[in-house]
Order: C-alpha cells, then structure tokens, then sequence
C-alpha cells in the first residue's frame, strides 16, 4: 500500500511528460490530414447529423422535452455523445495502448501508467475542442446559455477520473488477456445504450418499468451523462446525489484500476 | 567505490499460453484471485544467480553468446525488469543505450521528439533547450532537424537517438550492441564521446558482440554463459577464454555436422553424383587427421593436416595417378596437385594399401573447405574421382582475408614503433 502510494505519488512528477506525450499526440493525429485540428469538430459533429437524422427525423422523438423538434433533439444527444466519444475511444485506445508503444516500455525505463493517461487526457482535449459545438448550438436553437453551464468542469472532472480508474484496469488486463479487447468493444456499444444518451432518463418506458430504472441508475454513466444534460440542455443543476455517490465511486474505481496495474506492473513489460 | 552491485540476481521469465491464460483468468474471475492463479506453463531462467560489482569510473564490458543474459542483465540494472531473486543497485543516474530512438514518433519532427525523448530519458525541458544545438549537432543532423522522423534513414534514426542519450549526462552508461548500425565515421565518433565518458569518471557498462572494441574500451570483461557468469576479470584474458570457448562449440557443431551428412549420404544417389570411375582402384575410405593422428576436422591455420586414403587396387595396375585438391566454399581450388605433376613415375599398386598426403602446415584462412581425392590414369582415365565429398573447417581469431595464408612475418626498421596489444 505504502509503494502504492509512492507510485502514485510519481505518477505527479510525470506531469510533464504526460503534458508532451498529450502534446504528442495530438499534433501526431492530423499530422499530414488537410483540415487538421478541424477533424475534432468535424467528426463528431458528422456523427450528430447521423443520429439527428435516424433518431430525430426517422424516429420522431416522443418525449415532451423536445416539444416535437428533431433540432432540439439534437443538441440533446449532442450533450451526451460527445462524452461518450471521450469515453469510449479512451477505453479502445488504451486497450492497446501498452502493447502499441511496447518498445517505450521494453527499451527504456519509462513509467507505463503515463501511456493510458495520456490516451484519456489526450481524447479529453479533443472532447473540450468539440464543445463549442454545442455552445454555438444552444443559441441557434432559440435557448439561452445558463450559469449552469459553470458547473460542467464538476462533471468533466468526475468522468476524468472515472475513465482513469476503467483505461488504468483495461490497459494492464489486455495484456495478459488479449481478449479484453473484443469484448470491451461490444460492452462499449451496450453501455452506450445503457446509458440515457440517446434517450433522457424521464422517458416514459423507463420510469414505468421499476427494473430498467433500478438497472439504469446503477450505472455511473448515467449520472455522469444527466451532469452533461442538465447543465447544458436542461439549464438545472446537475443530479448531486448521483454524481456525488458517482464521484467516490469513481475514486474508487481509479483506486482499483490503479492497484491492478500497479501489481502486473513488473509483468508488462515481459508481455507486450 | 561501487557504482553497480549486482548481488546474486536470478531472473525467471514465465510463458503463458493463450489457452491457459484464458483458464486461469476464467478460474481467477470465480474465484477472486487473479494474481495467484497465473501459472506459467514454461520457465526461461535467463539468468542464474550472478553477481557482480562495477568500481566507480570504470567500463565494465560484458560478452557472451546470444541468449546468454546480457541484455536480460542490463535491463536489470536499467530499471526496466526488475529480477525475480536479489538485489541490484545502482549510484546515480543510469541511462541506457539499449534502443535507440526507442520512443520517437514517426509522424512529429526531430526537434519535438529530441524534446520528447529528452523528457523521457529524465531531462527537463531548459536543459535540453540548453544543449539542444549540441544535440543537433553530434547527430549531424542540422538540415533535417524539421523533418518528420519517419522520413529519416536508419542511421539518421540511430544517430539522433544516440545523441539524445548521451546528453542526457549520467552517471551510469549502459550501452547494449547498439553501434552496430552506424557508418564508418559514425561508429569512431561514439566511441570517442564512450571514451569521454570513461575520462570523467563514469561508469560504463558495455555489452557487445564487437571483442576488439571491448577489449580496447573496457577495463574489465565478465563473460556470461547461459545466464551465469563463466569468468570475470581482465579483457584480454577473458576475451581469449570466450574465443577458445566458442572455436570448441563451433567444433563440435561441425563435427556432428559432418557425421549427420556422412550418415545421410553414404551410398545414395547424391554420392554416386559425387563420386565416379570404375574402381579398377578404388578409394575405400578418406580420413582426415591431425600430424599427431587424430581424426578431426577442425584445424587452426598453423595445424598440420594428414589425408589418408585407404585404397584398393583389384588387380595389379602399373598406371596411376593419385591426387587431392582443396576447394573454398566459393569453389575456387586453392590447392591443388598429384602424384604426375609431381614427377612421381608409377610402378606398380596391388591390394589394400594406404596413402598419405601431409600438409605441415594448412596457412588457409577461416572457413569451410571441400576436398577432391582422386585415383586415375596418366592420361585422366578415372578410376576413382570423389568430387567435394569431404570437408574440414578452419577456425581462428585471425581475421585475415584472401585464400592462402603465405607464411610470414613482419619486419620495420627503427624509425617505425608499434606497440603490442
């Protein structure tokens, strides 16, 4: 426990390095592409007109929240999307992380747990720089900005260290168990629709059926997901109770992931 | 003072099936022990219980064949594995020349990922902005320094990575075989900058395949033989033990070799393809030995050979001729003769005799060599031709080139110095 904490403690110093591995990363990721930085709008903004046209055109939204508008809808799922992109392309990059940059980790003394945060940091950047498509959004659609809207770091933060805690986990299982990496990817697609991002909590068929709430509130995504809507679409505050017991749960979790990768530590490197 | 002890290290690397892995972390998911269960199916002991102290300020070289636990070793005193059994520990900082450029990113320019790598090695951001230029300007790569790395060649790659690591200014060098892809000029420009090192009082740990540069840089050699330390002491000496060690190996794998060739070809087709005449005289069986008569066919260059023919002659033959020629493993002869060539005038052959051809000295150069024995008419009617059917091998630390080795010495007048090694 105690060398636990000591490696945690090092993984402060690393900030640096984690600060230019992000940098990195990012400027390695358009690097050579036309539109460049331009991309992290785009992409999910392409993704929106996608699900705008099927769930909002094609399935009209039902719920009274959208008052019948597919556009309003969209800026709805909008909220919920782009944090799940951050979410889950986190989670399949550091699924591979380890084994992708195993020469850092083979041939020089390089701490590993730097790489799956810097995977989760770097997919945050891109997540902040797709925002203000939803900020230039809301007056569009005839909605104000609130002051809620200042509460949305408090959110940010808490899914930060809940994808910590989960690509921690993941990126050390998967290289003892190179399954991981199927399976996670058809878990992220159920989780998805787990989750109300699609769908806002208050549909109908959930609160009428006691087993799909219970299930739906279980999730932490959920919590972290109604944080997004209620600060950005909603104009409320965001759901204390749940994203608090969300938050300590994801300490947790950050716990454990850490714990986890801190014991096969020694292993990675004769793995990758 | 020490500035490397190595105390009584084993390390125990563990291979894991896929299908055993699964096993276990099913079993391990049921019954919550996910540590515990993993079970290796096979264990690879690189290195078995070896010890050693480098003194501060000197260069450590260690040799030995592949897969003796060389780099197992020096990844353990890097930091990067960490041994199953014992201690190591290390005074100041190590960096380590084990890959090099190991973490550059292809798609970004040199100048980010000497920042980048220089980070990484544990430089801060003012110091390789201090000695960036330097950088730049030891890897020779001032032009391209904009440049994605990817662009870059496998020298201009090494180069630069070299560069980094040396500047990052340890106090512990490791180096692992890693000059072997620099150019001409390159390679002499690392070594000095090694040298450098070894001025200041640092240390160096050195593991390399290159004897001579060991024994010229290093003031103490451990030679490392199946994960366990053989001999450690001065290079020299050391050097020589491993050389002898492997010449005998090398021997023997010669050996056996030509045993399995023997035991495959004996009367087949291949050896009748090899071998014609009629046998009027036929050459029953050809062995090769030593000057004191032992049957061997590995020789060093100053070793006197022995071929002895046993031959039989059916009827009582006045014509004949009996000739041996040596061939590289080019094909090129580089000897050849007879008994005609020689003026030897036949007389007369019958029954079971035997001939002997002494060389006193072999004076060829390392390698394989083929061997051509023959028994036929004056005028080449064959009675008995084997064509390239035996061989011997010629091992020595000497790295001279052509086909023959004339005897020779060498001889200056006083004006002219050399020193000996």
């Amino acid at each position: 426990m105690k060398e636990l904490l000591k490696n945690l403690r090092e993984l402060f110093k690393y900030r640096v390095l984690i600060q230019n591995l992000v940098n990195r990363e990012l400027k390695a990721r358009y690097r050579g592409t036309v539109l460049g930085f331009l991309w992290s709008f785009l992409n999910p903004f392409l993704l929106m007109i996608v699900y705008t046209i099927v769930f909002g055109f094609i399935i009209q939204p039902r719920d009274p929240a959208f008052g019948g508008n597919p556009w309003m809808y969209a800026l709805f799922l909008f909220c919920g999307v782009l944090p799940w992109v951050w979410f889950s392309s986190s989670q399949l990059e550091s699924a591979n992380v380890l084994i992708v940059q195993g020469n850092l980790i083979k041939k020089i003394l390089f701490p590993s747990e730097v790489l799956p945060v810097v995977v989760v940091t770097s997919n945050l950047v891109h997540f902040l720089l797709g925002l203000p498509i939803v900020f230039i959004f809301i007056p569009i659609l005839g909605k104000g900005y609130t002051s809620y809207l200042l509460f949305l770091p408090l959110v940010i933060m808490v899914q930060f260290i809940f994808s910590l805690g989960f690509s921690l986990m993941i990126s050390s299982l998967t290289v003892h168990f190179r399954d991981i990496k199927d399976i996670l990817a058809n878990l992220l697609t159920f989780w998805f629709f787990a989750s109300p991002i699609v769908y806002p909590v208050t549909f109908q068929t959930i609160q009428q059926s006691t087993i799909l709430k219970t299930f739906l509130y279980l999730n932490p995504m959920t919590h972290i997901m109604r944080g997004y809507q209620n600060c950005i679409f909603f104009g409320t505050y965001p759901p204390w109770k749940g994203l608090g017991v969300t938050f300590l749960v994801s300490l947790v979790l950050f716990f454990i992931g850490y714990y986890i990768f801190d014991r096969l530590r020694e292993s990675i490197p004769e793995e990758v | 003072m020490i500035s490397i002890d190595v105390d009584n290290v084993t390390q125990i690397y563990q291979k894991y099936s896929a299908r055993h892995r699964f096993k276990t972390f099913k079993s391990a998911l049921m019954r919550g022990d996910i540590f515990k269960s993993l079970r290796p199916d096979e264990r690879v002991n690189a290195l078995k219980n070896v010890s050693l102290k480098v003194e501060k300020g000197t260069a450590f070289g260690v040799i030995g064949e592949n897969g003796s636990g060389k780099s197992t070793l020096l990844k353990i005193v890097a930091g990067i594995a960490k041994p199953t059994y014992g201690k190591v520990s290390v005074k100041g900082k190590v960096s380590a020349l084990i890959e090099l450029g190991a973490g550059f990113h292809p798609e970004i320019s040199g100048r980010e990922n000497v920042y980048i790598n220089g980070i990484m090695l544990g430089l801060s951001k003012k110091e390789i902005h201090r000695k960036f230029d330097e950088i730049v300007k030891f890897a020779e790569l001032e032009d391209f320094i904009d440049a994605p790395v990817k662009t870059y060649s496998s020298g201009m790659y090494m180069r630069l990575g070299f560069s980094i690591a040396i500047n990052v200014n340890p106090e512990v060098l490791l180096v692992d075989e890693v000059l072997a892809v620099g150019d001409a000029s390159f390679v002499p420009k690392c070594l000095d900058r090694i040298n450098d090192f070894r001025r200041r009082k640092k240390t160096i740990l050195f593991v390399s395949h290159d004897l001579t540069t060991v024994e010229r840089i290093c003031d103490k050699v451990a030679w490392f033989k199946e994960g366990k330390v053989e001999t450690i002491g001065e290079p020299k000496r050391v050097i020589d033990a491993y050389l002898q060690d492997i010449t005998e190996k090398k021997e023997e794998d010669f050996e056996a070799e030509q045993k399995e060739v023997k035991e495959k070809e004996s009367g087949e087709k291949e050896r009748r393809e090899n071998r014609w005449g009629k046998r009027e005289i036929e050459i029953k069986k050809v062995q090769l030995k030593d000057l004191q008569g032992k049957v061997k066919s590995v020789y060093s260059p100053q070793e006197g050979m022995i071929i002895e023919m046993d031959v039989e002659a059916r009827s009582r033959i006045k014509d004949f001729v009996f000739g041996v020629g040596i061939y590289n493993s080019q094909g090129i002869c580089c000897y050849g003769t007879n008994t005609y060539i020689e003026d030897m005038i036949p007389v007369s052959i019958e029954g079971k005799e035997k001939v002997l051809f002494k060389i006193k000295k072999l004076n060829l150069i390392n390698g394989t060599y083929y061997m051509d024995v023959a028994t036929h008419k004056r005028n080449g009617y064959p009675y008995d031709y084997h064509r390239n059917l035996y061989s011997f091998m010629i091992s020595s630390r000497g790295k001279d080139m052509g086909i023959v080795r004339p005897p020779h010495t060498w001889e200056f007048t006083s004006g002219i110095k050399f020193k000996n090694p």
